[in-house]
């Protein structure tokens, strides 16, 4: 089992106060980097650890923090994107409900170092508890004197607010979050200007996820260097995962990234293994947006190389035989589970969620949806796969916002795999909706490659 | 800034978007554009039918864009390249994007009164498909009057939010909107209130399709059959200079005056619009050139060279005389 920096104390009792979170050593990297740093040193310890943000993209946090444009008389602000509501993905709010002031510790130090006066926690309306639990955490904060005017007589003031949304899932794109939390319709705004330049209330804003706001602790507790010793490659760090699906032992996991995933499925200290001793069909590595992969080729590269638990090795072979990092929203299907249909109900959330600005995702989610809802119903056609693919196709890229991507992924991704289990769903069509196709080859070892002459 | 757009370059100022530095070429290579209207600010990037292919970022940074770009939110760079119709990319998106509009957009032309100065129409007889791929319902909505003069059609909406930009921009408060998300949202008034504002006609002149029709002119006539005379009167609300849309000696509407991309070049008032239906309200300035594309000049003689035949045969120029005085009297 691998080192735990940001669920270390998860099973204190009574973690979620502050009186133990402070007794087991919280708050000591707002200490330090209030006390001992500048705010420039700060944004370079996060450079130097390779953070990546944690909600999906993976576009390194430092970076970010970089880009922040820095005009004289204008404030700034951090928003934390709490609005997680990706199928899959429960990270966010395992950490929001049961450590609280590790967030709140994390958004201190960011917004110091960012330069920020006010800070949001943009929550998903759905999560109420939560909210709660971090409204009793900023309050507990503040008696203490970690927030509000001259934090621990630094002279460095910083009020916290918690926004409920509307629990919307497009909240969670960055600038529609910024459109909700100023109070207007949650639609994502047309880029160029980034929210570094222009964000909130047209001041230049940094958006992060929850993990990587909390990720901030430990870095500046061990040092950037020290984090970025963690993990592999340029993925550096620690990392939560929410495992569901058929797993025997589903939950949240702080994995070093670099796990392979064979070890990550069936390791002991992990999920081990699938569920009532069945076989494992195909996963889903990063919440509903990313491809869906057989699990020969989720355990192997195409390669024949071991997959890891990395943004690199999960992303290797691109869009043809990879998936993505995501947000660790680890799906396993077992051998029963019907992939046409988890396709289509990926597909109905997306229709679902579309904001309907922009006209190919509007109209071309609601169009997927209806085409797989007729594939899992057994009233399909064999013309309708390729016809789904040319409509992702239409999709992808030409979209505002990356919602529009994220719907035609995973659907693109499951006729390209499962394309047989699809075709049977056409062909024993009456079949297809008492039973399921069952495993058929897709666990097989994938086949030797042929190196050219 | 130097921008080149399909091998054709021009100077721009800097923050042109490429649909602009288009615009100012003119011609083919100018990127349809359904949501985009230069007289209202914020508007654009939405319908994606502007979709261009930038080849070369700038001299700077010569990498081309990762994807396509709205070219109608895009700014220029100085030595940018960009690709319209000379890009298969481009057309190819284009085609996907006039297939997803046209997929809940009733085909009821021969009963809808912006038949023949639709932009969708337009749009899709020069991108689209003949057949649809799409089989299954389309949404549909009641017809609902917002104010006495305004119908409000939701089927035929492209949700392109013009209108609601106009209600922002131009009138002093906003009270219709876009209801609900994906692909349930709909313009409405909420409660079905009124839009009762001065200006708020306009909604219909920026409408791309049938959706916002005029209560005044619906069902009255095909505008193909009617004549566009360009006209003004002194107003104290608006600069009063409008289209009179004539049939016989009828003014059967009054729009305000549309320049060659279908965009109100002035904005005006409602009783402009919908109350001064008389020739004598009005100071005639002439007839209105249309372009000979567009099917409205279908009915309109008098703008074409009459045959040479008749120029150089006295016999049957006298024998057309009569016809010529009438086609040529506006």
């Amino acid at each position: 089992m691998g080192r735990k920096l940001l669920l270390e104390h998860i099973n204190v009792p009574g973690i979620n106060t502050f009186d133990v979170y402070r007794s087991k050593g919280g708050y000591a990297a707002v200490e330090k980097a209030l006390k001992t740093l500048t705010p420039d040193e700060v944004v370079e310890e996060v450079k130097k650890s390779g953070l990546r943000g944690r909600g999906g993209a993976g576009f390194p946090t430092g970076m970010k923090w970089g880009f922040l444009a820095k005009p004289e008389g204008v404030p700034r602000y951090l928003v934390c994107n709490a609005d997680e509501s990706e199928p899959g993905t429960f990270k966010d709010r395992y950490l929001m409900t049961y450590i609280p002031h590790l967030l709140i510790e994390g958004m201190i130090v960011a917004s110091y170092a960012l330069g920020a006066k006010t800070s949001y926690i943009y929550v998903r309306g759905e999560m109420m508890p939560q909210i709660r639990i971090l409204e009793k955490a900023i309050a507990e904060a503040k008696n203490a004197g970690f927030l509000g005017k001259n934090i621990l007589g630094t002279g460095y003031d910083l009020e916290l607010y918690v926004q409920p949304g509307g629990g919307a899932y497009i909240c969670g794109e960055e600038t529609a979050l910024l459109e909700s939390l100023e109070g207007k319709r949650g639609n994502p705004r047309i880029k160029p200007p980034f929210p570094a330049i222009a964000g909130l209330y047209g001041c230049p804003t940094v958006v992060n996820n929850v993990e990587s706001i909390a990720a901030v602790v430990p870095i500046i507790n061990d040092g950037g260097e020290e984090y970025a010793k963690i993990g592999i490659g340029r993925s550096t760090g620690t990392k939560l995962i929410s495992a569901g699906g058929n797993l025997k032992r589903p939950g949240v996991y702080e994995i070093e990234l670099g796990v392979p995933v064979e070890e990550f499925i069936y390791g002991d200290d992990y999920c081990q293994g699938i569920a009532n001793g069945k076989r494992l069909k195909a996963v889903v590595a990063g919440g509903s947006s990313v491809p869906i992969l057989p699990a020969n080729l989720i355990l192997k590269t195409i390669n024949n190389e071991a997959r890891l638990m990395s943004y690199e090795s999960l992303a290797d072979g691109g869009f043809v035989s990879g998936t993505m990092m995501g947000s660790g929203g680890f799906i396993a299907y077992d051998e029963d589970q019907c992939i046409v249909r988890n396709t289509w109900n990926f597909a109905r959330f997306y229709h679902h969620e579309s904001c309907g600005q922009c006209s190919p995702c509007r109209e071309g989610t609601g169009w997927m949806e209806k085409v797989l809802h007729r594939l899992e119903y057994g009233h399909g056609k064999m013309s309708d796969m390729d016809l789904l693919v040319d409509v992702s196709k239409k999709i992808e890229g030409n979209t505002i916002c990356p919602l529009g991507d994220a719907a035609a992924w995973p659907v693109a991704s499951a006729i390209r795999h499962f394309r047989d289990e699809f075709e049977w769903h056409v062909t024993n069509a009456g079949e297809a909706v008492t039973k399921n196709y069952g495993l058929a080859n897709y666990a097989d070892p994938l086949p030797k490659l042929e190196t050219a002459e | 800034m130097k921008v080149t757009i399909d091998g054709f370059p021009i100077e721009v100022e800097p923050g042109t978007t490429i649909l602009n530095a288009a615009r100012l070429i003119g011609g083919d290579i100018v990127p349809p554009a359904m949501c985009y209207y230069s007289k209202l600010q914020g508007s654009g990037g939405k319908c994606r039918t502007c979709l261009v292919k930038v080849s070369k970022g700038s001299e700077k940074d010569p990498r081309p864009m990762p994807k396509l770009v709205a070219s109608c939110r895009t700014t220029v760079m100085d030595g940018m390249e960009v690709q319209n119709i000379t890009s298969p990319e481009v057309i190819e998106a284009r085609r996907g994007v006039v297939e997803m509009l046209l997929i809940n957009h009733p085909l009821d032309c021969p009963v809808c009164d912006q038949a023949g100065e639709c932009h969708l129409q337009d749009l899709g007889y020069e991108h689209g498909a003949a057949k649809t791929r799409y089989e299954f319902d389309r949404r549909t909505f009641e017809k609902i009057d917002i104010g006495d003069k305004i119908q409000l059609h939701m089927t035929r909406c492209i949700l392109c939010y013009r209108c609601v930009y106009v209600a922002d921009q131009i009138t002093d408060h906003r009270i219709h909107g876009i209801l609900n998300r994906g692909d349930h949202s709909e313009i409405s008034t909420y409660i079905t209130k009124a839009v009762d504002n001065d200006f708020s006609g306009n909604v219909i002149d920026v409408c791309p399709v049938g959706a916002l029709t005029d209560k005044t002119f619906r069902f009255k006539n095909r505008v193909w059959f009617t004549k566009p005379v360009e006209a003004h009167r002194d107003c104290d609300k608006c600069c009063g200079k409008v289209t009179l849309w004539y049939k016989g000696e009828d003014v059967l509407r009054v729009t305000a005056r549309k320049d060659e991309y279908g965009e109100a070049e002035e904005f005006i008032c409602n009783t402009c619009r919908f109350d001064k239906k008389k020739t004598s309200d009005w100071v005639i300035e002439g007839p209105r050139k249309v372009s000979h594309k567009s099917v409205i000049s279908s009915n309109h003689y008098g703008q074409l060279k009459p045959p040479p035949v008749v120029k150089t045969n006295p016999v049957l120029i006298e024998a057309n005389k009569e016809q010529f005085e009438r086609e040529t009297r506006l």
